[in-house]
């Protein structure tokens, strides 16, 4: 599918971008505009080319084909160390031998900056990662948090057109990870540079995101705001790799102007929109288990979006439950339900039958 | 009882025996002979043998330490100046081993995976042959109208060695510091190249890239990057080089000449032509001491830049 347009004009402007490493295509003619001042994440699992692809844009790898622009400046012939482009690298790679304030001044000089201009900047960078009193430690005398803040400040240092994060938080535990991201999209954004990051992690591309790319097998499968990529997904890959989700075959029984209706094995499903497609034809329905609601006592209309199942596991997660249910077919439905009263009277348990029912608009056909 | 079955207890342990049977040896075969040496250095030369330190004479117990072989160490300018000779050629040595083995230790170390172990196997395949006879080779190679001499004073290079005074006169290039060093570098060059291998493999080239993409052209990204990270394969190789090169023996013996005397050989004909065991043995522990001084002030700094590392 095409990628999203950006709202502003192209600062990065990715076209038919390729790299063949001997007949199998990392990356497959691949295009994307990305806005100035936008984090964008590319998503993927590994092996999917996000990699290869953060790595073009470095200059580590050269494109077998297509263009990067940055900034109306075509970047595909320059080496790493000629491009306007910084990056933070997986698990940081700072420098061992060098302490603090060395490994932030490291790029300044290599520009030739005069020496009391350095030390400015390197403070000021201290400043803004709050590392001031360890600018004489050796990297190993950190902390994970702090190392991962020093890879920031030297990726920064040089004030980039455009950012780069690899995995920026892949190494970090997860309570850490949880205050860092929040941090990081202060610090990017209190610079304002755009920034490119990769990851496998989709609550990390979510949470520090203004868009994302789900990415597999070289190619872009959609590209789109957190919100719209997990409420509307394009296909059943990105529905079923972006958080959880229960997907149903069904056939399209009916295509009118306002809704239309998908007979699955275990329910009809009404749905409030119609849709472009021919009646008879195979499709999948898609719904998230947060849409699903969870009774006892049957709904009031069995017809449509109602199914009854038996409780065959349950996992508590604090805020919410997750249940699995049986239905006829052996078919599982997964259930999650917010934990909003804390000593609930009647408590479903392992075994108990339920109704399962949603509204017209829970669901999201997908045909591809 | 009980201290004695702590003792061995101890003893019986595998730890115990397995450092405990290198420092044995070391004991008995380095520090028993050095304290023999010591002991000669400062005894007075009989006709035969040296004499005990020690005697009884009237029922006086008598202890006589000679220390005049030092001074006279001290005093005759042989002494010393083929002891800053052998530092000088141990020097250039170590500097040639380091200008060849870097760079072919480093992209040996940047070598396809798959072809590394053979050409580690090369390296070290001069030691399957007798280094008495590769250095007896060069002999042969060197003298006049040896392959390797005709070739040297076929492109004029002979020149340039007398422009540097490495040899007396042009065509002769056996016997001279040329030859020597050429030997002692052939000799050691494996011993620099496989430390500082074994530490230009292990490094993360991730680094590299870190520099690349914050401006270092490859060029200077070896300098700051890739040279002070090696640094301890740089020391490593250049004491393994070094130190045995200051006390050579065979090699100045082979290849040097009359004023490349080294204090190996000095050693060597003062114990055996001179026969003045305490001079050549105050003229060894000397030697010994300066090497051993620096190397454990070395020893305690790497020690220490350890215990910071953790």
């Amino acid at each position: 599918m095409p990628p999203a347009a950006a709202a502003q004009p192209a600062y990065l402007k990715i076209e038919g971008l390729t790299k063949d490493f001997d007949g199998y295509k990392a990356v497959n003619n691949v295009s994307l505009d990305i806005a100035k001042g936008e984090i964008f994440a590319l998503l993927g699992s590994s092996g999917c080319g996000k990699s290869t692809l953060l790595r073009m844009l470095a200059g580590f790898e050269t494109p077998s084909a297509g263009r990067i622009v940055l900034d109306g400046k075509d970047m595909a012939n320059l080496p790493p160390y000629e491009r306007p482009v910084n990056m933070m690298f997986q698990s940081y790679a700072l420098f061992p031998h060098l302490t603090v304030e060395e490994n932030i001044a490291f790029g300044l000089n290599r520009d030739g900056m005069a020496k009391a201009k350095v030390a400015e900047r390197v403070e000021a960078m201290l400043k803004l990662v709050q590392l001031g009193k360890f600018s004489k430690r050796k990297p190993h005398q950190l902390s994970g948090g702090q190392q991962q803040r020093v890879a920031l400040a030297r990726s920064l240092a040089k004030q980039p057109q455009m950012l780069l994060l690899d995995e920026p938080l892949g190494a970090l535990d997860k309570k850490l990870r949880e205050e860092t991201q929040i941090e990081l999209v202060n610090i990017i954004e209190q610079v304002g540079v755009t920034c490119v990051m990769v990851t496998h992690d989709q609550e990390e591309a979510m949470t520090m995101a203004s868009r994302i790319a789900v990415m597999s097998e070289g190619r872009f499968l959609q590209v789109g705001a957190p919100a719209d990529i997990y409420e509307t997904p394009a296909t059943r890959f990105v529905a079923d790799f972006i958080g959880n989700v229960n997907l149903m075959d069904g056939t399209l029984d009916v295509d009118a102007e306002g809704h239309c209706e998908i007979g699955c094995a275990d329910v009809k499903q009404y749905i409030g929109h119609g849709i472009t497609g021919t009646e008879g034809m195979t499709v999948s329905v898609a719904i998230r288990p947060e849409k699903i609601k969870l009774q006892r006592a049957a709904p009031e209309d069995t017809k449509f979006n109602a199914v009854k199942g038996k409780v065959r596991e349950m996992s508590y997660f604090g805020s919410f439950t997750v249940f699995h249910l049986t239905l006829a077919s052996g078919a599982m439905l997964k259930v999650s339900q917010a934990n909003t009263d804390r000593h609930p009277g009647d408590r479903l348990t392992w075994g108990d039958e339920a109704w399962a029912s949603w509204d017209p608009w829970a669901q999201v056909v997908l045909t591809q | 009882m009980s201290m004695w079955r702590r003792f061995s207890h101890w003893l019986m342990r595998g730890r115990t025996a397995v450092i405990g049977l290198p420092y044995l040896w070391l004991v008995l075969f380095f520090l028993v002979p050095f304290l023999v040496l010591a002991q000669i250095s400062v005894a007075e030369m009989g006709t035969v043998r040296p004499n005990n330190l020690t005697s009884i004479k009237d029922g006086v117990l008598t202890l006589s330490l000679k220390f005049s072989n030092y001074v006279f160490l001290a005093s005759d300018a042989l002494y010393y100046k083929t002891y800053l000779a052998s530092l000088k050629y141990a020097f250039w040595t170590t500097v040639f081993c380091l200008l060849i083995g870097y760079p072919f230790a480093y992209f040996m170390a940047r070598a396809k995976p798959s072809l590394q172990p053979a050409l580690l196997m090369l390296v070290m395949l001069p030691f399957w042959t007798s280094f008495l006879l590769r250095v007896y080779a060069w002999k042969g190679l060197l003298t006049t109208d040896g392959w390797v001499a005709n070739l040297i004073i076929g492109v004029g290079l002979d020149k340039l060695l007398l422009w540097a005074d490495l040899i007396t006169a042009p065509g002769k290039l056996m016997n001279t510091p040329f030859s020597l060093v050429l030997g002692m570098v052939y000799t050691y060059l494996p011993f620099m190249i496989l430390p500082l291998y074994g530490n230009l493999s292990k490094m993360d080239l991730r680094l590299l890239e870190a520099a690349q993409d914050l401006g270092a052209s490859p060029w200077v990204a070896f300098w700051k990057i890739t040279v002070p990270l090696s640094k301890a394969g740089i020391i490593a190789g250049s004491m393994l080089v070094f130190i045995p090169c200051v006390g050579e023996y065979v090699i100045p013996e082979l290849l040097g000449g009359p004023e490349t005397l080294m204090t190996g050989s000095v050693v060597w004909s003062e114990f055996f032509s001179n026969n003045d065991w305490p001079l050549a043995s105050s003229l060894a522990v000397t030697m010994i001491l300066l090497i051993i001084v620096p190397l454990a002030i070395f020893n305690k700094y790497q020690a220490e830049a350890q215990e910071k590392r953790k």
